[in-house]
């Protein structure tokens, strides 16, 4: 006898030892390492955020230093050697200087590359003056050219001589922030109404439902659109900024309260909030103990799914001229210089690069949100 | 059923009342008002004239308080549809806006069937063939769709149309057709401009419907009625349409209801670029002169478009999924 | 009076011996690839239908039943596969089909469900189309394996409808599933699955999900068509009760394999595997009067991926011989009356 319980002991023993407890967060970060596309966007995700708040570090050029002789200048390519008269080539990171040339037929503007100037590039260069997150005054940046009084355009100039490259280094700053912002201002209010009107029900339930119905019944577009063109043109730029932003978390909230909402009203009803609340449990503790952490998850998913939604607001409405004004720079602003087929066509890069900046952001964002979702949700895979 | 429909026809009407309240105020909110934009272009080019201004104060009832203007604007549009007088084209509203709504409502409607016959046989593969390559690449153009903003897209597209395929640019119709009467050639030439605001438009639209109706099927897949269906001796293609697509489709249906207005306002930032004849560009120029009645009478338009199109659709849904039904 | 008395309702051994098997099925190994291993679902499982009768599959939840159910018919779900064995069914005409080796699309096989095999499930209220009404599902399955017209086929649904036992049957046929009681859909389950008259029915656990007095009622159903409609039955089950009531011949399963196989009579009152004899002790009886605790079987079913080696039961089996049941599995082989695979019983192993 004594024989057959070792030998079943035994056998559960050496499965017990398989077996870990994970906490909830564990399992959600687990679940979340899995999905590779989104961690890589997380990755992208944060780098992006790096350039927003170091952005002066990483701009070679003053973003509203004009140029009249660089108007429309295209991307200058870099060059790694350099050629000597006797024939030797050494190692110089460079870029060519560039002379413009008048074409009297065709009446255009072209710019030549002259390979006698060599402007040298080199890392950790001595530039222009900012402060560093704002605080720490530097002048030394990541990358640029070597003698601070030359300019390289490494992703050519606007209509006015300006870097573009620069500009939407700092233009991440904008955008991005308005993204957090607003989401933060979505998610007071959004759970705030969803959470009373999922937990108590009753006539407060019906009376915010019906608000939010009828936010949605008007149409985005033109509802934002009405607004920002009610922004005064003379506004102080931060202000401009601050109103874009509550615009555009207008959005976000109504979906946010209404998941909120439904999350509350599904888990009113599960017993172990029954049990919690007949233990005695205060409302503030059951919400505060039981409930939120019940769907923290989604709501940061569904979070990080409404950033990208307000960049693109934000672009939108700039790009039309109603929401951040120029000499403000965000990636709309920018794009409004490309508003034109004309300027298109003399000069793609002003619409390329800023695209290509939006969609990155855009798409990264939404893979991470994704991500995010599905490991916050226990029933999937 | 009746009682159903009653009910949400009945709720319509005071949420387009509250809507057109709510427009009116957004319209105001700007300080000043048409005339005085009109005072300082004039001023601009020189010309002063107290009297003139006064006199145009009266007769469009600027001077009186907003309540006032209000009720007056109301009573025209229930009274006689008059949506009141655009300052800044001298004409009436109605004039401005039917042609435009008509050409809005077509471009549309095309990008909502556009977007249907896409997004259906896409999205039901793509659960189907779930992980496969080809449920890699939709997803992947689902992505890129919804990440690209739509004005972007038309941008990169009139880009590529004019330079490689040396396609006029802007307008639904090549300069030299803009007047003429309609031809067969006109038509033709009217089909091969109009793929593009709808192709813009509709590819964001495609890509979200992908997602839902992928995300909707494979909730359906794997359930036993599934099973029961093959065990019956279905083949896979008949029981794949006949059981878990139909119910997948319930909340596809309801999707209508947001389409059509996301639609009509989601075209506004694209004809703005494109420059389409329709209601877009016109509230945008509204907007930014303050021609007050114009702007406010397409946003009242294009709400109750909205309300109208959620009541479609929690229609069709009722009519498509009989558990509603007999709630 | 030890055991639960076997009550089946019709007497055993009606059919001749030595008569065509109508489902043989012979090292059937279902194998589920999984992101974490290989799931072994079932393992070398072998099993004789006859015409006729009612065969009982006894075992606890996750011992296979359900999936060695569902590979007869092929609708066995990604990541399962049929790695080994045969499934043979012998039709009308004598023409013979490996079900395990045919495709799970192909035109044979889906001419044999619904027609010569059906199959009924557990749960009836998502087994059925939700947004379909119940005739028309029925009309479907008849439509799919019958030549008729729509309205015949209508006709012989209200039919169905009515044999089973539900009342208004040419009202109810406009009926929704969600509009009916639990027991109404599974007796509108049953109609469907027995429209087109076929020789075996498989009852996936079809009454757990019912009460008691419904549960005897489906049951009491079920055994009346077998016998109306001459055809064989295979009823899935955990609960032994069941099995006294309508079994006439039994097969026991532990983790994927079969432990032991016989008439129902038999194998109740002489149980010969360590298993069967641990299950029929743990019953409670109404009127026995001990104070000593309800006997369990020791320990828990083991981990699907942590599979003991040699017998799957040498882990929780009170008679382990050291040394033996751990070296190979027992294969199932008669002894006496019944079949059994263990090594109390026969040296056989599955390597021979």
């Amino acid at each position: 006898m004594t024989e057959t319980r070792t030998a079943s002991d035994a056998a559960t023993d050496e499965f017990d030892d398989t077996v870990r407890i994970l906490g909830p967060w564990a399992l959600v970060w687990r679940k979340f390492r899995r999905h590779r596309l989104a961690m890589w966007s997380g990755v992208v995700v944060i780098l992006i955020y790096l350039i927003a708040a170091f952005g002066e570090f990483l701009a070679p050029v003053q973003i509203h230093e004009t140029s009249v002789r660089n108007t429309f200048q295209p991307p200058q390519r870099i060059y790694l050697f350099v050629d000597g008269e006797d024939g030797t080539r050494r190692f110089q990171i460079h870029a060519r200087g560039v002379k413009m040339e008048l074409d009297r037929v065709a009446l255009r503007r072209t710019f030549v590359e002259d390979e006698s100037k060599i402007v040298p590039l080199g890392f950790f260069v001595r530039g222009y003056e900012y402060k560093l997150l704002g605080l720490i005054p530097m002048n030394v940046h990541l990358f640029g050219p070597t003698n601070p009084r030359e300019t390289v355009y490494l992703l050519g100039a606007d209509r006015l001589g300006r870097d573009v490259l620069s500009r939407i280094i700092l233009g991440t700053r904008v955008s991005m922030s308005i993204g957090l912002v607003g989401v933060a201002v979505s998610l007071v209010i959004g759970v705030l109404l969803g959470g009373l009107s999922g937990y108590y029900g009753g006539w407060i339930d019906g009376l915010i439902q019906r608000f939010i119905e009828f936010i949605r019944s008007v149409p985005t577009i033109p509802l934002w659109m009405g607004l920002a063109a009610a922004i005064p043109l003379d506004w102080p730029p931060l202000q401009t900024y601050f109103v874009v932003t509550v615009i555009v978390s207008m959005i976000g909230w109504t979906s946010l309260a209404r998941e909120v909402r439904g999350k509350f009203l599904s888990l009113r009803n599960e017993d172990y909030i029954v049990a919690a609340r007949l233990d005695g449990l205060s409302d503030g503790e059951v919400i505060r103990k039981h409930m939120v952490p019940a769907f923290m998850s989604h709501i940061i998913a569904s979070l990080t799914l409404a950033v990208p939604l307000m960049i693109l607001a934000e672009t939108s409405l700039s790009f039309l001229g109603i929401g951040l004004q120029p000499p403000q720079v965000s990636w709309g602003t920018l794009l409004k210089e490309a508003q034109n087929i004309r300027s298109i066509i003399e000069a793609p890069w002003l619409l390329i690069a800023p695209g290509t900046m939006i969609v990155v952001a855009v798409l990264t964002l939404n893979f991470l949100g994704d991500g995010l979702r599905d490991a916050a949700d226990p029933h999937a895979q | 059923m009746m009682g159903f429909l009653l009910r949400r026809i009945v709720y319509m009407i005071p949420t387009l009342f509250l809507v057109s309240i709510v427009t009116f105020i957004i319209i105001q909110l700007p300080p000043g008002d048409y005339l005085d934009t009109l005072a300082a272009d004039l001023g601009e080019a020189g010309v002063e004239d107290t009297g003139v201004m006064d006199a145009l104060r009266e007769q469009y009832g600027l001077g009186q308080p907003i309540y006032v203007q209000y009720f007056k604007w109301m009573r025209g549009i229930l009274l006689y549809g008059d949506f009141g007088l655009s300052f800044e084209k001298n004409r009436p509203v109605t004039d401005l806006i039917w042609d435009r709504l008509g050409w809005t409502f077509a471009i549309s409607l095309l990008t909502l069937l556009f977007i249907w016959f896409t997004a259906l046989p896409i999205g039901i593969y793509s659960a189907v063939r779930k992980y496969s390559v080809g449920d890699y690449v939709a997803t992947f153009f689902g992505f890129i769709g919804l990440a690209i903003p739509n004005f972007l897209l038309a941008l990169v597209m009139m880009y590529i149309a004019f330079k490689y395929f040396g396609q006029s640019v802007g307008g639904l119709v090549s300069p030299e057709y803009l007047d003429a009467p309609w031809t067969f050639d006109k038509f033709v030439n009217l089909l091969q401009h109009i793929w593009m605001p709808i192709v813009v438009v509709g590819t964001s639209g495609a890509a979200a419907l992908i997602r839902i109706m992928r995300a909707n099927l494979l909730d359906e897949l794997y359930r036993p009625y599934v099973v029961t269906a093959r065990a019956k001796g279905m083949s896979e293609f008949q029981l794949l349409l006949r059981y878990p697509v139909r119910v997948a489709l319930n909340p596809f249906i309801s999707t209508i209801g947001w389409i059509l207005p996301t639609l009509v306002s989601g075209e506004i930032i694209v004809a703005v670029v494109m420059n389409l004849p329709t209601t877009g560009p016109l509230l945008l120029r509204a907007l930014l002169v303050q021609d007050m009645y114009l702007a406010g009478s397409l946003i009242l338009i294009v709400s109750m478009l909205t309300v109208v199109g959620t009541l479609i659709s929690d229609i069709l849904l009722a009519l498509v999924d009989p558990r509603i039904r007999y709630q | 009076m030890t055991q639960p008395t076997p009550t089946p309702s019709s007497a055993p051994g009606t059919a001749p011996a030595g008569e065509t098997p109508l489902v043989e099925i012979a090292g059937l190994k279902t194998h589920f690839f999984t992101e974490d291993g290989v799931v072994k679902a079932v393992d070398g499982v072998d099993l004789t239908i006859r015409p006729n009768r009612t065969l009982c599959i006894l075992g606890e939840s996750g011992c296979g039943k359900s999936i060695m159910a569902r590979s007869i018919l092929r609708i066995v779900d990604a990541p399962g596969r049929i790695v080994d064995g045969s499934i043979v069914y012998r039709a009308e005409d004598g023409r013979s089909v490996d079900l395990a080796k045919a495709r799970p699309t192909s035109r044979e096989v889906r001419q044999i469900r619904g027609k010569d095999i059906a199959m009924i499930f557990q749960e009836p209220m998502s087994s059925l189309g939700p947004i379909q009404k119940i005739g028309h599902q029925i009309v479907e399955t008849i439509l799919l394996h019958r030549r008729m017209s729509k309205a015949e086929a209508k006709r012989t649904a209200i039919e169905m409808l009515d044999r089973v036992g539900i009342p208004n049957p040419a009202q109810r046929f406009e009926a929704y599933p969600f509009e009916l009681s639990g027991g109404m859909r599974q007796r509108a389950m049953i109609a469907m699955a027995l429209s087109c008259q076929p020789r075996l029915l498989i009852a996936d656990e079809p009454t757990t999900a019912l009460d008691v007095t419904t549960q005897a009622q489906i049951l009491d159903l079920i055994a009346d068509l077998k016998d109306e409609f001459d055809m064989s039955v295979m009823l899935i089950t955990h609960d032994l009760g069941v099995v006294a009531e309508v079994a006439e011949e039994v097969a026991v399963m532990y983790m994927g394999r079969v432990v032991e196989e016989g008439d129902v009579y038999s194998v109740f009152e002489n149980p010969q595997h360590p298993y069967t004899r641990a299950l029929l002790k743990s019953v409670p009886r109404i009127g026995v009067t001990t104070a000593a605790r309800l006997p369990a079987i020791e320990g828990m079913v083991p981990h699907p991926l942590a599979r003991p080696s040699g017998c799957p039961f040498r882990t929780r089996c009170e008679s382990v011989i050291e040394g033996v049941c751990s070296k190979a599995q027992p294969a199932l082989v008669p002894v006496g009356p019944t079949k059994v695979a263990c090594f109390l019983h026969s040296d056989a192993t599955t390597d021979d």
